[in-house]
């Protein structure tokens, strides 16, 4: 294979892989945001907070991050319906959601730092798996598994969240809530139930994205902001509520990245991915694939 | 009356004694100020230096104090955020009416201080902070990095000595760096370095801070097939672009330069024997723990109290300059006599200082005289264990040649297995 073919192949391998993770991060917030309209703006936080836990069950018992986060899921499940059910009492109920609940949930960012500051101390942390420093090579072209894996389950992830939502009723209910919270009222359903059942959803995704997170770099308790304008970027960029256009927006800066990265130079990756983004909204304004 | 003179002279004698001793106790503390990144990217670092920093108050107050004051820290979290470093340094010296101010640590927090330092006439002691005063020219900057009279290129010195002295002569080098304040000013330096080599430059690209996969970079500089890789990085970055390397099969002669992070235990165990080959900088290795005899001492101190605040337990890069900073402070207060900043800038301009890192001098610029920052690299590592950090075995010390234990090995692909 030619050296520039390679270049090409390679780039967009890692776009993918890369937007596979991206994906996993978003994920979340576009169920949160995207669907219930809960600004979530601490959702990166409980990622951190997904790859610290990761990290003390790997670094105690040996077990890899990503089925830890996977068994543990159902925690941040828990979680998040604590902190929903917070968050309705205080501020949804009271029609307060807006600025108010944007301000809980700087809160709950700033807390869950210091939180891991205070336990996990200030030092970079990192977990080794069995897969870590493994690079299949098709050819010239490398699948390092340090990025595949995370993008395999992301990627099932994303799929089974799709697939719950349109074959369920739960699901369906949840898409219902997304579409007109006040005509599900007026049939009788339990609209906090549905929304408390998707938002706790959106952080045990948080979780395991946390794990992914954490296999791919170092981290240390603030690194969670980093993420903040991607997670919003590509949740709009896929078309709000939308999991496939979620998982579409996210390979989309993913490659954006890795292609300016590599023919461009990586310092225009942000301009290019947010003025993707801009042209989206330009001649697109819900989205890749919004209604 | 007479029988009653001796117990008057003693009880008023009792009585001065009562009153003189909360006297000299009740002499204010001499506060010093400072940011420092407690929360961050840098914050594990900025942390190590505080306990430095906090062993040296009590090592002082335990001495009775500087000029019969005890030496009280005041500091704030910086966030690793450089725009918090203006209000920070502001309420140090209108609120807190802090004596004597210091940087917090790197380049990124200490360019913010300045302005409000030199609009007070400040004597400034900064901590690691690359190339900051070429900028500002402040006469009463001092800076205890061991970069140099010319900083920028005596911290790529090293590298590009080791470099330069290769046979064949490498011909081409990828310079690749993070936007952000550090790597800019480092990467000025290597080109500066490139232009009196003769390199020719066949990649110049900076990457956005929160780059998260490196390996398209890399392979963008593998395609230009340079015989050298100089990277200015920080903590995060250093273990993405690493990694990269390993993954992407990175073929070069030399590759590393000026990646924050290798110097500490945290990457230096994350990675293990990813390091294998690199060539970076470090301020202390145990290879040359024999020319380094004054550091002992302040690491046994050190060591201990970081293990328990679960902080860099090695303690080679940044902790015992921290100290040092504080102990040439301390020296200029004592020898002057008092606290002011333009006697304490004139004294430590003149002076030789004795350290926990050895003989501090500095030159006209506020930089140490003469540059001692060493160039590595890194080989036989196996394993992510921290022990085998403490002993010498792992690293080649290339630069300066005076402490110099071997030659490097090349090419990278080679080094690295």
């Amino acid at each position: 294979m030619e050296p520039e073919t390679a270049l090409l192949f390679n780039a967009i391998i890692a776009g993918l892989l890369l937007g596979g993770f991206y994906a996993a991060v978003s994920v979340g917030v576009s169920i949160s945001f995207g669907m219930l309209d809960v600004v979530n703006i601490a959702h990166p936080a409980f990622v951190i907070l997904g790859s610290y836990i990761a990290y003390i069950v790997n670094d105690r018992m040996g077990f890899d991050p990503i089925v830890v986060s996977i068994v543990l899921s159902p925690l941040f499940f828990l979680l998040g319906s604590l902190l929903y059910r917070v968050y309705y009492i205080c501020f949804e109920k009271r029609g307060q959601e807006s600025l108010r609940g944007l301000a809980f949930f700087f809160g709950i960012l700033f807390i869950t730092e210091v939180a891991l500051v205070l336990i996990f101390g200030v030092d970079y942390r990192f977990v080794q798996t069995a897969y870590s420093e493994t690079t299949l090579r098709l050819g010239a072209i490398d699948f390092p598994m340090r990025l595949v894996v995370p993008f395999l389950v992301s990627v099932t992830m994303v799929v089974g969240i799709q697939l719950f939502l349109t074959h369920t009723f739960f699901g369906r209910a949840v898409l219902a809530v997304a579409q007109d919270t006040l005509a599900l009222r007026l049939m009788g359903v339990n609209t906090f139930r549905v929304k408390e059942f998707a938002f706790a959803l959106s952080i045990a995704t948080a979780g395991v994205a946390g794990a992914f997170l954490i296999v791919i770099q170092p981290v240390q308790p603030a690194i969670g902001r980093e993420y903040i304008g991607l997670v919003f970027a590509v949740c709009v960029l896929g078309g709000m509520g939308s999991i496939w256009g979620t998982l579409l927006g996210a390979l989309v800066l993913g490659l954006a990245e890795s292609f300016t990265s590599t023919f461009f130079g990586p310092s225009w990756a942000p301009a290019v991915s947010f003025g993707l983004l801009l042209a989206t909204l330009a001649f697109k304004p819900s989205g890749l694939l919004g209604r | 009356m007479n029988r009653l003179t001796p117990w008057l002279s003693t009880g008023l004698f009792a009585l001065a004694l009562v009153f003189a001793v909360p006297a000299q106790a009740q002499q204010p503390p001499l506060r010093i100020g400072f940011g420092m990144s407690l929360t961050g990217p840098l914050a594990g670092n900025g942390k190590a230096a505080l306990i430095s920093m906090q062993i040296w108050a009590e090592d002082v107050n335990a001495r009775g104090g500087i000029l019969g004051r005890k030496v009280e820290l005041v500091y704030y979290d910086d966030q690793t955020n450089p725009s918090t470093v203006p209000s920070i340094y502001t309420k140090l010296l209108d609120v807190d009416k802090v004596d004597l101010i210091v940087s917090g640590y790197g380049t990124n927090v200490i360019a913010p201080a300045m302005p409000i330092v030199m609009q007070r006439n400040m004597a400034f002691m900064a901590l690691f902070g690359l190339n900051v005063n070429s900028k500002f020219s402040y006469s009463r900057y001092f800076q205890i990095m061991p970069a140099g009279p010319e900083p920028a290129i005596g911290w790529t010195q090293g590298f590009f000595d080791t470099a330069m002295g290769l046979s064949p002569k490498p011909q081409t080098i990828a310079l690749v760096g993070a936007d952000a304040e550090y790597p800019a000013l480092a990467l000025e330096g290597a080109r500066e370095q490139v232009k009196r080599a003769g390199l020719k430059v066949v990649y110049d690209k900076s990457y956005p801070p929160n780059t998260v996969d490196f390996s398209p970079i890399v392979r963008a500089i593998q395609a230009t097939n340079p015989d050298l890789v100089f990277v200015a990085s920080y903590p995060p970055d250093s273990a993405g672009i690493v990694r990269a390397a390993n993954e992407v099969g990175l073929k070069t002669r030399m590759f590393g330069g000026g990646m924050v992070g290798t110097q500490f235990a945290a990457l230096k165990t994350q990675l293990g024997p990813l390091l294998n080959g690199l060539v970076n900088y470090e301020a202390y290795v145990p290879e040359v723990a024999a020319k380094f005899p004054f550091l002992e001492q302040f690491l046994v101190e050190y060591q201990a109290r970081a293990v328990k605040e679960g902080v860099d337990p090695l303690g080679y890069y940044l902790p015992p300059y921290a100290y040092a900073m504080m102990q040439v402070l301390e020296q200029a207060i004592k020898a002057t006599g008092g606290l002011d900043q333009a006697k304490l800038a004139d004294y430590m301009h003149k002076t030789e200082f004795e350290t926990c890192v050895g003989k501090v001098r500095f030159g006209s610029n506020g930089e140490w005289a003469a540059p001692r920052m060493l160039a590595v690299q890194y080989h036989g590592i196996s394993g992510n264990d921290l022990e085998q950090w403490k002993k010498p075995g792992r690293v080649t010390v290339l630069a300066p040649s005076s402490y110099a234990t071997g030659t490097v090995t090349t090419p990278y692909q080679d080094s690295r297995r």
